[in-house]
C-alpha cells in the first residue's frame, strides 16, 4: 500500500523532499447562528475556523492543540469531509477536495479516516466487532466478501485485541480495546490520512499508553499521515513531529516539537506550556515560573478585532487591535502570528509584522507599501524567512515617526 | 417574550389552515356526499338532491367554497336555504342545516360543561399523581412503591371507557354512592349541584391519568435525584426536605409540564366517552351526536377547534418551560 | 476471604493506633481515617470500592489522591462529607473530623457539618450546580444553611465570595445563571460555595479535569492562595500526578480500592516504592521527556472490583512481580507498610529492594536526565543500614 513518491516536489516543500499529502489552504468554516422561532434568521456566525494553513507529509504527524472550543475537531472533520467548508482548499495527493460532491468523494473517503475520541458512543453496540470492522471493507469492496472475515481477524491481531473475539459486542469491551476496535475500523480501508480526534483523552491515564504505542505502531507499519488533535501538550508532543497551536479559529503557532516546546515565540503559547504541570520539574523541587492568564477565551462568534489573543495578551499594544498578525515565518520550520513575537522575558519592543503588513507602529497602513498577503496564507514553509535577529537592528529604525519605506529591506533575509 | 409569542401565535394560525385544509377536503370531498345526509332518506329525488348541492354550495368550484368558509370566520357569513335563513357571526364555523343553528353558537353553549370537567380532572390527576410519583421515588425499590407502580400500570391497562362505565354503573346507578352525574351551571344551579354532578367523572379522569403523572414524575424524580446539582445541595448542608422539594423537584417537575398541557388540551377538545357516559352536554358529547346524525358542519367545526386547543396548549407549554429554565429564552 | 481480611484489619488497627500514639494524640490532625471499607451491594454481587484505608490530615496542608478512574478516590471522599445513601452502602471503620467520629452519625448531625466545617467541589461544574437557580442564590442558600441571618446578608455574602474567588464585577454577575458562566468561572463559583462558611476541610474532587490547562492552572493558583489565607485542610482527587506534584504535601495513591502508597510529595514522586506508581509516572509523557522512545504502558487492565484478584491486587498487571520470591504476589495481600525510606512512606508491595529497582530499571526508561539528580538527592535520605 506504500507506493514510492518520485513526483516533482511542488513550491512549498520543506525541503525534506517528502511531498505533503494533505495540503489545507486558508480553510474556513463559519456556522450560522440562528434566531429562535418559525422564521429563522442567520443572526452571525460562529467563526469556527478561520483561513488556517497546514500540511502533512506522507506518514507524518501533525499535532493540532489549544483550548476547548478553538476548532480544532471541526479543522478534523472537515479534513474528513465530515463537513463541508466555507471555504479555503484541501488537497489530498495534489488533488483538490474541498469542493468534491459526495459521490466523487467517495472514492477518497476511505484514504482519509478519523478517530474518535469517545471510545463508548463511536460504535455502535448492536454489531458485532466483526460486523464494525468488516462493513467498510465490504462498502468499499476492499476484499472479496469471502474473505472479509479473515481480513477483520488481521486487523484485531494487528491492533492488539484477540482475533477470536471478532463476534462480541462493544460492549464486552473495556475502554481502551474500544479504542482498538475503533483503530481497527479506522485502519480497513489501508488510509493514507488518518485524523484521531482527542484518541486518548476518554482513556484512563494506565491505558492511555498502550493506545498512543499502538497508533505509532501503526503509523510506522503502514506510512500514515496523522492530524492528531488533542488538548494534552505531552502526548502530542510525543506523537508529533510538527505542532501547530490553535486559538480560536486560527493558527497562531507552527514549528517543529523541538522549537515550539523549546522556544515557543507566542504568548499564547507560552502561556499554555507554563500552564502544564509538570511531575518532574516539581517532584524535583524547580516549579517552572507560570504565566497567569487572565479571563476566558472570547466567543468565537465576535472575535476581538485585529489579534485574537489580545484580550488575554499581556504584551498587547494599539497594533494588536488594529492589525490581525500575520502568520509570519520566522525559522527554517516556525511561524508564527504575533507582531511582537520573541522568546519568553526577550520579545521585541517594536512590531516585527510591519514590513509584512505595510503599515506603522500603530498599526495605520502606509502609502506605497506593498503587502505580500498571498505568501503569508500558504501551507508549509519555504526557504526564506523572516530572520528576528537581524529584523531587531531594522524594526528599531522605524522607531521614529517616519517610516522608512523599504519594505522589503534587511527584515527580510534569505538563508540557505 | 411578546415577540416570541406573536411569533408562536402565527405559525399556530399556518397549522389552523392547514388544519382547515385538510378538514374541508375529508369532510366535504370525502366519499360521502355531504348533501346526501341532507337528503331525507324515504324521498331523495335527484332533484331534490340537485337543489341542496346548490343551496350547500357544493357545485362551486373547490377554491371558492373553501374561500367562503375562512370568510365565515373571519367576517361572518349568512347561510340562506331555500326559505330559510340562518345568521353566523364571525368567528363562523359553518351553520348546521339539521339544527338549523349556528355551529360556534351552538358549541360555545356547550363549552362550559367541558371546560369544568377538564380542569376538575386535571387538577386531580396532577396532584394525586405526583403526589404518588415523589413518594414513590422517595422510597423506591420497597413495597409502597411497587404497590404504586404495579396499580398504575394496572389501571392503564384496562380500557378507560370500561372504567368509566363500570364507576357510572356501579357507584351511581347500582349503589347510588355518588350523586347523579350531570352539568348544571354553577352560577345558575349554585356549585354545590355543579360540583355534585361532576364528582364522579372528576374522580375518574383524575385517578386514571393520574397514572401516568405518577410514573412520570416517580422517574423524573428518581433522576432529578442523581443529578450532580443535587449532590452539590446535600453537600452543602441542606435539610433533606430542602433538596427533595427545593432542588430535585423543580427540575422533575419539567416533563410533568409537558403532559400536562396536552391532556388539558385533549379533555378540552372533549371526553366523548366521559360525557357520553356521564350524560354530560359538552363538547365530545356533541361531537359524537354529529356523527351519529352526520352533521358535518359540526364535526369539522370540533376538529378544528381541538387543533387549536393543542397549538395553544403547546404555546403555553413553552412559556412556562421559560419560566421554569431560565436556560430557554423565548426569543 | 473475611477471616484474612479481619486479620489484616487488625493489623492495620494496630499500626494505626501506633502511629497515633506517636503523634500529639487526637488535638494533632484535623482529619483521622481509619479503616475505612465501603462497599456498595449490586444485583451483580458486592461492589467493594473502598477496603482498608487509613491517613491522617492536618490543619493547612493538602493531601492527594491519585488513581485511575474507579480506583474509589470519589467514593472514599464522598464518606467524609456522609454523602452515600446509607440505605444502599455498606460502610465501617472510622473517619473522625475534628475529633468526632462521623461514621454512623444520623444524617441530621452530619448536615451541620457538611458544606459548614467540611467542604467540597466537584468535577464537572456545569452538572454540580443548579441550572434553574442564580449563581448567588446558590451561594447565599449554602451560608443560610448554617447562619441565622437576613437574605439580604446572604446575598452580600455570596457578593462577597464571588469577588474573593476572582469574579470581575461580582455585584452584577451575582443574579447570572451557572449557564452565563464560563466553564472557569463556574469551577470559581463552586469554590465560593464551598468556603462560603469558613470549612476547615476542603475536599476538591478533579477541580480541574473538565478544564483547559490556562484555566486549570488559574483555579489552582486560586486553590493555594485561599489555602494560604484560610489555613484550611485540602483533600484534592485527580488523575494527573502533574497537578498533585504542584499542589500536594501528601501524596496517597490508590488502585483497585485500597491505599497502595503513601507518603510525602517530594518523597514519593522521587523514589516511588510500588510498581503501580512507577507505572502511573511512566505511562504518562511530560513535556520535556524524550520523544524518540515508546511509552511504557501498565499492560492490561483496571481490576474489576466485584472480583477482586487474590493477593497484590496489581499482580495481574505487575512486571515486576516475578522478583517477588515465590507466588507471594499472587496468595498475599502486601501490608501498606514502611518502605525502607522512612517511617512517613508507607508503600503495599512486596518487593524487598524497590528503591534499587525504580533506580536501575525504572528510572533510567523514563527519565535518563533524572537518574544523576535524584540519586545523588536520594543518598542523603536512605539511611546508612539500607545502603
Ligand atoms: N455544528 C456546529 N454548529 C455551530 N457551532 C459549532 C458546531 N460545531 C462546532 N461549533 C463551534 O465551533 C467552535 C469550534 O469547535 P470544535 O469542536 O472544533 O472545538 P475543539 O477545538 O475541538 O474543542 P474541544 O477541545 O472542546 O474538543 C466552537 O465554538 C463550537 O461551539
Ligand atoms: N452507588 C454506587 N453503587 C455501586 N457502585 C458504586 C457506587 N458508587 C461508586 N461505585 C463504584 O465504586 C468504585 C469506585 O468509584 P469512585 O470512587 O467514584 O472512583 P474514582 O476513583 O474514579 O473517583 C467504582 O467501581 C464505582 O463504579
Ligand atoms: S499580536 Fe499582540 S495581542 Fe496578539 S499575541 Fe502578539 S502581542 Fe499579544
Ligand atoms: S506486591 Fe508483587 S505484584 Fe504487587 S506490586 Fe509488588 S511486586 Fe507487583
Ligand atoms: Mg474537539
Ligand atoms: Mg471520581
Amino acid at each position: 500500500m506504500t507506493q514510492p513518491e518520485v513526483a516533482a516536489a511542488p513550491a512549498s516543500t520543506d525541503g525534506s523532499g517528502q511531498r505533503p499529502i494533505l495540503e489545507v489552504t486558508n480553510l474556513r468554516k463559519y456556522f450560522p447562528v440562528q434566531s429562535a422561532g418559525v422564521i429563522r434568521r442567520t443572526i452571525g456566525h460562529v467563526q469556527a475556523v478561520d483561513g488556517v494553513s497546514f500540511q502533512v507529509e506522507q506518514g507524518g504527524a501533525l499535532g493540532l492543540v489549544g483550548e476547548s472550543g478553538c476548532g480544532k475537531s471541526t479543522t478534523g472533520r472537515l479534513i474528513t469531509r465530515l463537513l463541508d467548508p466555507t471555504s479555503g482548499s484541501m488537497k489530498f495527493n495534489g488533488r483538490e477536495i474541498g469542493n468534491l460532491s459526495n459521490k466523487q468523494m467517495l472514492p477518497l473517503r476511505k484514504e482519509i479516516q478519523m478517530i474518535f475520541q469517545d471510545p463508548y458512543s463511536s460504535l455502535n453496540p448492536r454489531h458485532t466487532v466483526g460486523t464494525i470492522v468488516g462493513t467498510p471493507l465490504r462498502v468499499h469492496k476492499m476484499v472479496p466478501d469471502k474473505q472479509v472475515l479473515t481480513r477483520v481477524k488481521e486487523l484485531l491481531e494487528v491492533v492488539g485485541l484477540n482475533p477470536e473475539h471478532y463476534n462480541r459486542y462493544p460492549s464486552e469491551f473495556s475502554g481502551g480495546q474500544r479504542q482498538r476496535i475503533g483503530v481497527a475500523r479506522a485502519l480497513a480501508l489501508q488510509p493514507k490520512v488518518l485524523v484521531a480526534d482527542e484518541p486518548v483523552s476518554a482513556l484512563d491515564v494506565s491505558i492511555q499508553a498502550q493506545v498512543v504505542n499502538l497508533l505509532q505502531d501503526v503509523q510506522k507499519e503502514f506510512n500514515i499521515a496523522f492530524l492528531f488533535i488533542a488538548h494534552d501538550l505531552a502526548v502530542v508532543r510525543h506523537f508529533c513531529p510538527d505542532v501547530a497551536v490553535m486559538y480560536l479559529g486560527k493558527i497562531v503557532e507552527i514549528a517543529d516539537r523541538e522549537t515550539l516546546y523549546a522556544r515557543p515565540h507566542h504568548p499564547y503559547t507560552q502561556a499554555l506550556l507554563s500552564a502544564v504541570p509538570d511531575v518532574k520539574q516539581a517532584a524535583i523541587g524547580g516549579r517552572r515560573e507560570r504565566i497567569r492568564l487572565e479571563g476566558d477565551v472570547p466567543s468565537p462568534v465576535n472575535p476581538p478585532s485585529g489579534c485574537r489573543f489580545r484580550t488575554r495578551c499581556w504584551m498587547a499594544q494599539d497594533i494588536c487591535a488594529k492589525q490581525e498578525p500575520p502568520l509570519l515565518q520566522i525559522g527554517p520550520k516556525h511561524k508564527v502570528a504575533c507582531h511582537f513575537a520573541g522568546e519568553y522575558g526577550a520579545m521585541p519592543t517594536s512590531p516585527i509584522t510591519l514590513d509584512a503588513l505595510g503599515v506603522d507602529q500603530h498599526g495605520t497602513p502606509v502609502s506605497g507599501a506593498a503587502p505580500s498577503t498571498e505568501d503569508l496564507i500558504k501551507p508549509g514553509f519555504s526557504d526564506a524567512y523572516t530572520n528576528l535577529e537581524t529584523h531587531k537592528s531594522s524594526s528599531e529604525r522605524l522607531v521614529g515617526d517616519r517610516i522608512v519605506d523599504d519594505p522589503k529591506g534587511e527584515g527580510t533575509a534569505t538563508e540557505k | 417574550m411578546f415577540g416570541y409569542i406573536i411569533r408562536r401565535a402565527v405559525s399556530g394560525i399556518l397549522v389552523l389552515l392547514a388544519t382547515s385544509v385538510a378538514v374541508f377536503a375529508l369532510f366535504f370531498y370525502g366519499p360521502s356526499n355531504p348533501a346526501l345526509a341532507y337528503c331525507p332518506e324515504t324521498r331523495c329525488t335527484p332533484e331534490r338532491l340537485a337543489n341542496i348541492t346548490e343551496s350547500l354550495g357544493l357545485d362551486r368550484p373547490v377554491l371558492e367554497q373553501y374561500g367562503g368558509y375562512m370568510k365565515g370566520i373571519v367576517a361572518g357569513n349568512d347561510f340562506e336555504a331555500g326559505a330559510i335563513s340562518i345568521p353566523c357571526d364571525a368567528p363562523c364555523l359553518g351553520v348546521s342545516f339539521k339544527l338549523r343553528v349556528d355551529v360556534a353558537d351552538y358549541l360555545l353553549a356547550r363549552f362550559p360543561a367541558t371546560l369544568s370537567l377538564a380542569v376538575g380532572g386535571v387538577a386531580i390527576a396532577v396532584t394525586l399523581g405526583t403526589a404518588l410519583g415523589i413518594f414513590a421515588s422517595r422510597v423506591r425499590g420497597t413495597l409502597a412503591d411497587k404497590l404504586i407502580v404495579g396499580s398504575s400500570l394496572v389501571i392503564n391497562a384496562v380500557p378507560y371507557y370500561l372504567v368509566a362505565l363500570l364507576a357510572f354503573l356501579y357507584l351511581i346507578s347500582e349503589w347510588g354512592i355518588f350523586p347523579q352525574s350531570g352539568y348544571v351551571s354553577p352560577f345558575t344551579a349554585g356549585p354545590i349541584s355543579w360540583a355534585a354532578g361532576l364528582l364522579l367523572p372528576w374522580l375518574v379522569i383524575g385517578i386514571t391519568s393520574s397514572t401516568q403523572y405518577a410514573r412520570f414524575s416517580r422517574g423524573s424524580m428518581i433522576e432529578s435525584m442523581n443529578e450532580d446539582y443535587v449532590r452539590t445541595a446535600r453537600a452543602k448542608g441542606l435539610s433533606d426536605r430542602m433538596v427533595t422539594l427545593k432542588h430535585a423537584l423543580r427540575s422533575a417537575v419539567v416533563p410533568v409540564v409537558t403532559i400536562m398541557g396536552l391532556e388539558f388540551a385533549a379533555l378540552l377538545a372533549g371526553t366523548i366517552f366521559t360525557e357520553r357516559i356521564f350524560d354530560i352536554q359538552g363538547i365530545g358529547k356533541t361531537a359524537l351526536d354529529a356523527i351519529g346524525t352526520k352533521d358535518l358542519p359540526i364535526i369539522a367545526a370540533t376538529v378544528l377547534i381541538a387543533a387549536a386547543f393543542v397549538v395553544t396548549a403547546n404555546i403555553v407549554v413553552d412559556i412556562i418551560y421559560s419560566l421554569l429554565d431560565p436556560r430557554v429564552r423565548l426569543s | 476471604m473475611t477471616e484474612a481480611s479481619n486479620f489484616l484489619t487488625e493489623q492495620n488497627a494496630r499500626e494505626a493506633d501506633q502511629r497515633r500514639a506517636d503523634g500529639p494524640g487526637f488535638e494533632g490532625p484535623y482529619l483521622v481515617v481509619e479503616n475505612l471499607h465501603v462497599s456498595f451491594p449490586t444485583a451483580d454481587g458486592t461492589v467493594q470500592a473502598v477496603t482498608d484505608m487509613s491517613y491522617s490530615l492536618e490543619q493547612g496542608k493538602t493531601l492527594g489522591i491519585v488513581g485511575e478512574s474507579g480506583s474509589g478516590k470519589s467514593v472514599s471522599s464522598m464518606a467524609i462529607m456522609g454523602l452515600h445513601d446509607m440505605k444502599r452502602t455498606h460502610m465501617t471503620g472510622s473517619i473522625r473530623v475534628g475529633g468526632r467520629e462521623i461514621v454512623g452519625l444520623s444524617n441530621n448531625k452530619m448536615q451541620s457539618l457538611r458544606g459548614g466545617e467540611v467542604a467540597m467541589i466537584f468535577q464537572d461544574p456545569l452538572s454540580s450546580l443548579h441550572p434553574f437557580y442564580s449563581i448567588g442564590s446558590q451561594i447565599s442558600e449554602a451560608y443560610l444553611a448554617h447562619n441565622k441571618v437576613s437574605r439580604s446578608k446572604a446575598k452580600a455574602k455570596a457578593v462577597e465570595m464571588l469577588d474573593r474567588v476572582g469574579i470581575p464585577q461580582a455585584r452584577s454577575r451575582v443574579d447570572d445563571y451557572p449557564h452565563q458562566f464560563s466553564g472557569g468561572m463556574r469551577q470559581r463559583a463552586m469554590i465560593a460555595m464551598a468556603l462560603v462558611n469558613d470549612p476547615k476541610l476542603l475536599i476538591a474532587d478533579e477541580p480541574t479535569t473538565a478544564l483547559d490547562v490556562t484555566v486549570q492552572a488559574q483555579i489552582l493558583d486560586l486553590l493555594q492562595e485561599l489555602q494560604r489565607d484560610f489555613n484550611s485542610a485540602i483533600i484534592i482527587i485527580t488523575h494527573d500526578l502533574g497537578v498533585v506534584a504542584e499542589m500536594a504535601d501528601q501524596v496517597l495513591v490508590m488502585y483497585g480500592g485500597r491505599a497502595v502508597e503513601h507518603g510525602p510529595t517530594k518523597e514519593l514522586l522521587t523514589h516511588p516504592e510500588m510498581p503501580y506508581t512507577w507505572g502511573l509516572l511512566s505511562s504518562v509523557p511530560d513535556v520535556t521527556a524524550d520523544t524518540s522512545g515508546r511509552l511504557i504502558p501498565i499492560p492490561g487492565n483496571p481490576p474489576s472490583l466485584l472480583n477482586p484478584p487474590s493477593g497484590c491486587s496489581f499482580h495481574p498487571r505487575c512486571p515486576h512481580r516475578d522478583k517477588v520470591p515465590g507466588d507471594l504476589c499472587r496468595t498475599e495481600l502486601p501490608l501498606l507498610v514502611e518502605g525502607t525510606r522512612g517511617p512517613e512512606h508507607l508503600k503495599r508491595c512486596h518487593l524487598a529492594n524497590p528503591d534499587m529497582i525504580y533506580e536501575t530499571e525504572v528510572l533510567p526508561e523514563i527519565a535518563p536526565d533524572l537518574v544523576d539528580l535524584t540519586v545523588a538527592d536520594g543518598a542523603d535520605h536512605v539511611a546508612p543500614e539500607n545502603r
